[in-house]
């Protein structure tokens, strides 16, 4: 019965997903702006410097944007919920919170990973850019399910705590440009002032933005591990803080 | 529980409800009961403290202290039995905009629990006694504000529950919708024997339908009984009279 709890609440956030063609189109063309601004823009300059392709290096980095716009961003539905009613109907049934909470969360997942795929198959019919390994496939999917898990549970707590509509969205980019910019998803960070260093050190999107890279482009190495198992040890923080969330949300 | 309990004919039970928010009382200890298959209005101006009481009878707020069972469970302790007795119909719309009309019913089937089997025909059933199923698998935000209502009244009672918790029941609609939905409620309480709570700022409509009434003002009961006894005790013929003479003529801040 929970399991059909979170399966409800997923399909639910998938159903509004769909229905939205205006939301869809916006949330592909945003990344792809970005994909084709930087791609060719700043591609000759980057490849000058002897490094990969850009093309390369910037897919899976904007795969990773969509990723984390996309779930911090879906966060914006539990305050679409509260405005609006829903949220309540969901409170007040004898359903698990937990269970509430994670498939809202699996619902946003789907729909950024969605976005994600969309981005990474525009860039390789349109820019060239070549998947590593067709194997990665299904093990790609699970890492974009848990950096996209991670950011709509972390923008899910964070909207939970906030009943302002319009402060939503500022206080989001003021999390996400930072954590985006610093996370080497569209230049390294390896040569970067060690201050700055320091700060990716605590930036989560860092550790996804390379395991990501690295497995897109099939250059696997131990390090993955350790980027992995940041990105669970999150998933599983996050998951008991917004579980205390939802059981002591009101509305 | 106790065998007392069990065999209690009070169906909700508020023993000395205390609610502050940052030392501002809200609810200053209440205590009151209603019967099993009594339909009993829940009255006060605004601002009396009647939403927060209905928040914390239906488990969305939690007691600062004090004690309500709600079908004999404890709402703090046991918040998923009193869920389960529950159908709550809100004030303002709680239904998703866009799903369809089936959707939304067959969400609070499998938030509710109901047997798989069972949603469909149940579905169906409800659908047509508010004329709606024709218009099943519409979106909810093509549907005016007497179908969205007319939807969350039989979205409330999908589960069987026990006791029908309905706050402002039929504000802004239409005078059709207003006389089907208290006959529903009436048919329903008569049918299934379900208690009904209520609130309502129409006290003509609750004079009709109630047969037990409490007044709730500044955070305390000031009146509890059926509506004759409160209109003989005031002297005055209506309940709306009633009612003035026990809260006072003047308008609140």
């Amino acid at each position: 019965m929970v399991m059909e709890t979170v399966f409800i609440m997923w399909q639910r956030q998938i159903k509004l997903f769909i229905r939205s063609k205006p939301r869809i189109i916006g949330s592909i063309a945003q990344p792809t702006l970005f994909l084709l601004a930087l791609g060719l823009g700043f591609g000759p300059v980057f490849e000058q410097t002897g490094e990969m392709n850009y093309i390369q290096y910037l897919t899976p980095g904007i795969v990773g944007m969509s990723l984390l716009f996309g779930s911090m961003m879906h966060g914006m539905s539990v305050i679409w919920d509260k405005k609006f009613g829903f949220l309540k109907e969901t409170l007040v049934a004898p359903s698990s919170r937990t269970a509430l909470l994670i498939g809202r969360c699996l619902g946003g997942a789907t729909s950024s990973i969605f976005q994600g795929v969309i981005v990474s198959a525009l860039s390789a019919l349109f820019l060239g850019y070549r998947l590593g390994h067709p194997a990665t496939i299904p093990l790609l999917l699970f890492i974009m399910l848990a950096i996209a898990l991670l950011f709509t549970l972390l923008g899910t707590i964070i909207a939970s705590k906030i009943d302002d509509f319009e402060a939503f969205p500022t206080i989001m980019n003021f999390l996400i440009l930072p954590m985006f910019f610093l996370s080497g998803a569209i230049f390294p960070i390896a040569n970067l002032p060690s201050p700055v260093q320091l700060i990716t050190r605590f930036n989560p999107m860092s550790y996804g933005v390379n395991l990501l890279r690295e497995t897109m482009n099939f250059n696997l190495n131990p390090d993955l591990l350790t980027d992995a198992a940041v990105l669970l040890f999150l998933i599983v923080v996050l998951l008991i803080v917004g579980s205390k969330v939802f059981q002591n949300i009101e509305t | 529980m106790s065998d007392h309990q069990r065999t209690s004919p009070k169906v909700i039970e508020v023993n000395h409800l205390v609610k502050k928010f940052n030392g501002v009382t809200a609810v200053d200890d209440i205590s009151f009961s209603v019967n099993q298959g009594d339909i009993f209005a829940f009255l006060g101006p605004n601002g009396a403290g009647k939403s927060t009481s209905m928040k914390i009878l239906t488990t969305v707020l939690n007691p600062t202290s004090g004690e309500v069972r709600v079908n004999g469970y404890d709402i703090v302790n046991e918040e998923h039995k009193v869920r389960e007795a529950i159908g709550v119909v809100f004030q303002e719309h709680t239904i998703d905009e866009y799903l369809t009309a089936y959707e939304n019913l067959y969400y609070h089937c499998a938030l509710y629990k109901v047997p798989r089997k069972e949603r469909k025909e149940r579905i169906e059933n409800m659908l047509n006694i508010i004329g709606l199923w024709d218009r099943r698998n519409h979106l909810v935000k093509t549907f005016s504000g007497g179908m969205k209502r007319r939807v969350e009244i039989v979205r409330g009672l999908l589960h069987y529950p026990q006791i029908l918790v309905l706050d402002e029941p039929t504000a802004g609609l239409d005078a059709q919708t207003r006389f089907f939905l208290w006959n529903y409620i009436e048919q329903a309480n008569l049918d299934y024997k379900i208690t009904i709570f209520l609130t309502s700022h129409n006290l003509e409509e609750v004079e009709k339908v109630s047969r037990h009434t409490a007044i709730i003002d500044h955070g305390k009961i000031l009146a509890n009984g059926t509506n004759q006894e409160l209109k003989e005790m005031t002297n005055t013929n209506t309940l709306e009279r009633a009612f003035l003479e026990i809260t006072g003529y003047s308008l609140r801040a």
